[in-house]
């Protein structure tokens, strides 16, 4: 006899899903309790975000927004998470993450400058967000240091990250569960497998056949969701707060889903590394298409609903667009200010010389 | 007042902030109920309590990351780095996030951290433990990087560093936690960040330098002395930023320099300091500035140490050179 050995991991993490692609309840007792305004107010955010993304990358090809990571097909995952949060908790994103933060508060017109690579941008006015992280992955170990910090402090709230699949294979990754794990700290890591890290496929990612088993070498809760079912993401991170701000630690939450476009507006082509019948394959399981079913057979939504967020979406993507514009040009002055609180010798005449430069 | 080696003086500090502010918090490998691998954290688990100082699991870019987030939250980190050669583990953290926050965040959030770690040669460590990285450390705009010479120092250094709302590295250099001792006082004192000092006065010739390379210069500008040649010596105590007036007004008075680093040559704090002496005082000098550096070879296993390192005679030599020019 060998040694012996674990078996079937990953049979142990099945897909938890709530409402299925026609729009069906499929899993009764685990529905959340949402109020028919709530489910409305979830739908209204996910028609609103699909809008924005669709006049974003209009935007980014005209030359009027500069680098946009497209959001289409991901609303349930980043969405439904969102919104099981309190205002207080805290959220570290990638670099995909923004509609994440915008619902949590950041002016639409500050993540058009985030896009347009201007400071304000990144400015979070009181709010407990971070910019969107460019390294894949070092948001993660922050996040369990965030969590740390509520905890000690006594706060009952939580911190939540999200990656993708690619992001699960950084060593940050695993360092950030296994802290949060460790403190049983009050995180929530989401990875958003969008079964692509640009071009390279999950399955090459990693030998393991879901990510959310990775949670078990961590020590912590991890859970495989359907992440075109808003619902059942929204329950997901419902429950892992509820556990989170108990002491019971932190929770991975694999999202199933996938990106429509391109990884980002700079050229990236899908057709090189993705079929059009996986495409069409997962367009069927989108998240609006399956809700709005839902919601449409409650009596929850209907048409006219449905033009009322378009119209608002795109009447307030306007006005964002043009405070934008308005905001004051981004001086090299403004970014030496904020290297220090204290300006040392070089930076101080450094901003003598810029100064004189800009104000030409 | 005692006598402390500057290992006591080091944890002095931190004993002094742990009980001024409960928000600064001491962890890393082995810090807790060890006390770190040099007895940096002695006793401070155990009169401050796990949840203000404690141990980490090994993964430093975790540790770097975790400072982070606890600054974000309102907490003062002092993350220790075992050992500085292990920085590369925790780069991106450093480097590419803590430094930035400030800058990133448009000045809506900081990062108060202090990451300590032991470094520098002289006691035969195996690879990666003893290398002189504060070149790499100064090159990355968003942290300050100070390195003292001395207990003194070290105590008033580390209490500003802790203090200080940017991140800072402090480095300890390995031979002088505990080569000499000093009258160090009980009570509590800082020593500003970014400000150098004259150890020694001189005519001759300034000799600018830091670390356990201050000693060496020293020992050779009494032996210039001896010589007919008077040295000036600055100990630099923060690399990064320069404090550019002590050392440009020292120039203009000697009219002659060498930088002392026991980095290799290339690049790094003394290429800089020589740079910044000839933008600013090119027409005082009467020599060009040379530099005593280690040579560039990755930092010397340990049995070719002694030989690699530079030391006050190499000092002398160039010191002589410049004058004689």
């Amino acid at each position: 006899m060998g040694t012996k050995t674990i078996e079937n991991i990953e049979g142990q993490f099945e897909m938890f899903q709530i409402l299925n692609e026609n729009g069906e309840i499929v899993n009764k007792e685990a529905m959340p309790e949402l109020s028919d305004e709530q489910l409305q107010e979830l739908m209204h955010r996910m028609v609103y975000t699909r809008i924005l993304d669709q006049r974003s990358i209009s935007l980014n090809r005209q030359g009027r927004l500069g680098f946009y990571a497209p959001t289409a097909g991901q609303e349930a995952s980043q969405l439904g998470s969102q919104y099981a949060l309190d205002k207080e908790d805290w959220i570290l994103p990638g670099y995909r993450d923004v509609p994440q933060i915008i619902w949590h508060g950041l002016p639409l017109y500050k993540a058009f400058l985030f896009s347009r690579g201007h400071y304000v941008g990144n400015q979070a006015d009181g709010l407990n967000v971070l910019s969107p992280q460019i390294i894949i992955g070092a948001q993660i170990t922050q996040t369990a240091g965030v969590a740390l910090g509520l905890k000690k402090k006594g706060k009952k709230n939580v911190a939540i990250t999200y990656t993708g699949d690619g992001g699960a294979s950084q060593g940050d990754f695993y360092e950030g569960m296994n802290f949060a794990g460790a403190y049983a700290a009050p995180a929530i890591f989401v990875v958003q497998n969008n079964r692509f890290a640009i071009s390279v496929p999950v399955e090459k990612q990693s030998a393991a056949k879901t990510i959310a088993q990775k949670a078990v070498a961590a020590g912590i809760q991890g859970v495989q969701v359907d992440g075109m079912d808003v619902l059942a993401v929204y329950k997901a991170v419902t429950d892992a707060r509820e556990r989170a701000i108990n002491g019971e630690g932190p929770t991975l939450i694999e999202t199933m889903t996938y990106r429509y476009g391109p990884h980002t507006m700079a050229g990236d082509d899908p057709t090189r590394y993705r079929s059009e019948d996986l495409d069409s394959e997962w367009e069927k399981k989108d998240p609006i298409v399956r809700f709005r079913k839902y919601l449409e057979s409650k009596d929850l939504w209907n048409e006219e609903k449905e033009n009322e967020v378009v119209d608002k979406a795109k009447a307030e993507i306007k006005a964002a667009i043009k405070q934008a514009d308005e905001t004051p040009k981004q001086k090299v002055t403004d970014l030496i200010s904020h290297m220090y609180e204290e300006l040392p010798y070089n930076l101080r005449e450094q901003y003598e010389q810029y100064s004189a430069k800009e104000s030409k | 007042m005692a006598q402390m080696t500057m290992i006591q003086a080091i944890t002095d500090a931190m004993r002094t902030e742990l009980k001024n502010d409960e928000n600064v918090l001491v962890f890393g490998e082995d810090v807790g109920q060890n006390g770190g691998v040099f007895r940096a954290t002695e006793g401070l688990q155990k009169e401050f309590g796990e949840d203000r100082v404690f141990d980490t699991p090994l993964a430093e870019s975790g540790i770097g990351g975790m400072a982070i987030g606890l600054a974000l939250t309102g907490f003062r980190p002092v993350p220790e780095v075992q050992f500085f050669g292990f920085v590369y583990e925790v780069m991106d953290a450093i480097s590419g996030q803590m430094a930035r926050l400030r800058y990133r965040s448009g000045g809506s959030f900081h990062a108060p951290i202090t990451v300590r770690s032991p470094f520098g040669g002289g006691v035969k460590t195996p690879e990666l433990h003893a290398d002189s990285l504060e070149g790499l450390m100064a090159q990355q705009p968003g942290l300050k990087v100070v390195i003292p010479s001395n207990p003194y120092d070290a105590k008033g250094l580390l209490i500003s560093a802790i203090r200080d709302n940017d991140p800072v590295i402090f480095l300890e250099h390995m031979k002088l936690y505990r080569s000499f001792r000093q009258e160090v006082p009980e009570e509590e004192y800082t020593i500003e960040i970014g400000k150098a000092e004259v150890k020694r006065e001189g005519s001759d010739i300034t000799i600018v330098t830091y670390g356990a390379m201050v000693q060496a210069s020293l020992k050779a500008a009494e032996e210039l002395e001896k010589d007919g040649i008077s040295a000036e010596v600055i100990d630099l105590r923060t690399v990064s930023p320069l404090d550019i007036d002590t050392i440009i007004a020292s120039v203009e008075k000697t009219n002659r320099a060498i930088v002392v680093q026991e980095a290799q040559k290339q690049a790094g704090i003394a290429a800089n300091v020589v740079a910044e002496i000839n933008d600013r005082a090119i027409l005082s000098l009467e020599a060009p500035v040379l530099r005593v550096t280690a040579p560039d070879t990755v930092f010397a296993f340990s049995a070719a140490e002694d030989v690699w390192l530079p030391d006050h005679t190499d000092i002398i030599e160039k010191a002589t050179q410049v004058v004689k020019f």
